[in-house]
C-alpha cells in the first residue's frame, strides 16, 4: 500500500502530538506533579508546607518563556497557519468564579486536569472516576453556557 | 537509583513540561493546555482524535515511561467516592469555566505575560490552599 503526502504528514503530525504528550507525561510524573500527597503538601501552606512543587512552575516557566521568545519571532508555527493565541486582557466573572472552583477540587483531591490524565497510567479506578467526574464536569459547564447564551438571545 | 520528587527532579520535570509546551507552539501555534486539549477531545472527537487525542495517550504513556525506569509506584490518597467525584466535576466545571488550569494559565500563560492567566493561577492557588486549609482544621 502507498501513502500519499497528506496521510504521511499526518502520521508525522500524530506522532509529533503523541512525542509532545509524552514529554508533558514525564515531566509531570519526574516533577512529583501525580503524586498527591506531594500537590496536598503544595497547598498545606498553613500546615507542613512542602515548596518543591514551586520548582516546577520556575522550571516549566524559565524554558516556555525562553524557547516562546524565539518561537515567536516566526510569523507562523511549522505546520500550521497561525499562532492560536488567547487575546483577551478582561478579568471577567467567569476567569474568577472558574479559577477559584477548580481551586476548591484541586485542593479536595490534588488532582488538576493534567496529573490525573497522567495517573490513569498508575491503574486505579479513584483515578478513572477522577477523570470521568472531571470530563463531566466540562460537559455540564458547556451545556449550561449554551444554554445561558439561548436565554439571553430568546 | 534515581530519587524521585526532590526539588532538583521538580525544576528538570518542570522544564521538560517547558520544552513540550515550546514543542507544541513550535509545531503547531498551540497552547499546551490540559484542560482545553480534553475538551477539544470530549466536544468534537472525531475532529480532535488525530491532535489532542494523541497528545493525551502521549501524557499517559511518557508516565508509564519514568514509572517503569524509576520502578516507583504512585497510589492514589484515601479517599471515598463522593470527594473524588465532587473534586472531579469542580476541576472540570471549573478549568473550563475559567478557560483553563495550572498548565495552560499557570505555566502557557504566565510565559507570555497574559494578564488573565497570572490573576487566575493566583485565585486558584489561593483556593487550594484555603481548601486544604478547611480540609484539615475545621473538618
Amino acid at each position: 500500500m502507498k501513502y500519499t503526502v497528506s496521510q504521511n504528514n499526518n502520521i508525522r503530525t500524530a506522532l509529533t502530538y503523541l512525542f509532545c504528550g509524552a514529554l508533558f507525561g514525564a515531566g509531570l510524573s519526574l516533577s512529583g506533579m501525580t503524586d498527591q500527597n506531594k500537590v496536598l503538601g503544595f497547598l498545606d501552606f498553613f500546615g507542613d508546607w512542602d515548596p518543591s512543587l514551586i520548582f516546577v512552575m520556575v522550571g516549566g516557566i524559565c524554558v516556555t518563556f525562553i524557547g516562546y521568545k524565539f518561537i515567536f519571532k516566526r510569523q507562523s508555527p511549522l505546520w500550521g497557519e497561525v499562532f492560536t493565541l488567547p487575546t483577551s486582557k478582561i478579568i471577567d466573572k467567569n476567569l474568577v468564579l472558574g479559577a477559584l472552583l477548580f481551586g476548591i477540587g484541586w485542593g479536595l483531591y490534588g488532582y488538576c486536569p493534567g496529573p490525573a490524565i497522567a495517573s490513569l497510567a498508575y491503574l486505579h479506578w479513584e483515578t478513572l472516576l477522577f477523570v470521568a467526574a472531571m470530563m463531566t464536569g466540562m460537559f455540564l459547564q458547556s451545556k449550561q453556557a449554551a444554554y445561558t447564551a439561548k436565554k439571553v438571545l430568546s | 537509583m534515581l530519587h524521585l520528587f526532590s526539588n532538583n527532579t521538580a525544576l528538570f520535570g518542570g522544564a521538560i513540561i517547558g520544552l513540550s509546551a515550546c514543542g507544541m507552539m513550535l509545531f503547531f501555534g498551540r497552547i499546551a493546555g490540559i484542560s482545553g486539549i480534553l475538551w477539544n477531545v470530549i466536544q468534537t472527537p472525531r475532529d480532535h482524535l488525530p491532535s489532542s487525542g494523541f497528545f493525551l495517550c502521549g501524557i499517559v504513556l511518557g508516565t508509564v515511561c519514568v514509572a517503569y525506569i524509576s520502578g516507583v509506584e504512585i497510589k492514589p490518597i484515601q479517599s471515598n467516592m463522593f470527594t473524588i467525584t465532587l473534586a472531579g466535576l469542580l476541576v472540570g466545571y471549573g478549568t473550563k469555566l475559567g478557560s483553563g488550569c495550572t498548565s495552560g494559565h499557570g505555566i502557557c500563560g504566565i510565559s507570555r505575560f497574559s494578564i488573565r492567566s497570572t490573576v487566575a493561577t493566583v485565585l486558584f492557588m489561593l483556593s487550594g490552599i484555603a481548601t486544604v486549609y478547611v480540609m484539615k482544621n475545621l473538618v
